[in-house]
């Protein structure tokens, strides 16, 4: 099996509020995430797709392919938007890196076809990244 | 058409330390030999980056795996604190009688983490220099 990454990145805004917290226990749990103004980051996304290689093509999926679907599916909805206001696959939901890491999967998964969804790492700065993987994938959840 | 999921969170962290690669077991020329200007008996020094993986169950409160607030001051005191601007060779006890290699270190970390009670730890990756890392998952 031959994996298959491609990185693309965007920049977004965020904060981390519970409502069913009180505003002392938000900022003792979310700390300066907490700041109702929001702040920002470059995300950096690497997907990962998993396959044998095509034998007429030599290739596990057409990366052009992927570079439109991770166009389309993610770019689109998050570059330059507020992710607690704009995206609403996350209302209800904290949007920290696990969060959206997973409602990242959840919107590619779907649109991959060639190959398998492997692995979507999300890097919120260069010193921090969340993956998700397929629990049952014993070999993807080793990140 | 999607089962379950797995989130793990990775968290870069720095130290700088010197050390030396000798075993007391091995001849001057065998460790000469073996780790050749890394047996250099004044030491050396690296900039090394710690990555910590944990894993486990988003909390569906906080949206986390494991809060940086928590991590952060334990991978800090546990490790960070320990080993910054230290020589491992003689201020890190577990290396009383063990090389520190970075394989080593990487294990000497991963039991020091082990104990984060928040979440699962995963995996420890160093990178001893921007051509060298090493990684051990228990």
């Amino acid at each position: 099996m031959i994996r298959v990454t491609r990185k693309v990145e965007f920049s977004a805004a965020h904060y981390y509020h519970n409502p069913d917290f009180s505003p002392e226990e938000n900022r003792r749990v979310f700390g300066k995430c907490n700041n109702p103004h929001g702040h920002g980051h470059n995300y950096v996304l690497e997907v990962t797709v998993a396959g044998e290689p095509d034998p007429a093509t030599g290739m596990v999926l057409d990366l052009k392919e992927l570079k439109d679907i991770l166009q389309r599916e993610i770019v689109d909805r998050m570059d330059h938007r507020h992710l607690n206001h704009e995206v609403p696959e996350l209302a209800g939901k904290i949007p920290t890196c696990e969060n959206v890491a997973a409602l990242i999967w959840n919107l590619l998964a779907p649109k991959i076809t060639q190959g398998k969804l492997d692995r979507v790492r999300l890097h919120e700065s260069p010193d921090l990244f969340a993956d998700c993987t397929a629990e049952s994938n014993g070999t993807g959840g080793r990140a | 058409m999607n089962g379950p999921l797995k989130l793990s969170l990775t968290r870069r962290y720095r130290f700088s330390a010197s050390h030396r690669l000798h075993s007391p077991n091995f001849s001057e020329a065998e460790n000469q030999r073996l780790y050749g200007k890394c047996s250099n008996p004044y030491g050396h020094g690296h900039n090394y980056v710690l990555e910590v993986t944990v894993t486990g169950p988003v909390d569906p409160e906080t949206g986390m795996v494991a809060n940086l607030g928590e991590l952060d001051p334990f991978v800090e005191r546990e490790v960070v604190e320990a080993f910054d601007h230290k020589y491992l060779n003689k201020e890190i006890p577990e290396f009383g009688g063990c090389v520190p290699t970075t394989e080593n270190v990487c294990r000497e970390i991963y039991r020091r983490l082990k104990t984060f009670p928040a979440a699962r730890l995963e995996r420890v990756r160093i990178e001893e220099t921007s051509k060298n890392s090493f990684e051990f998952a228990g």
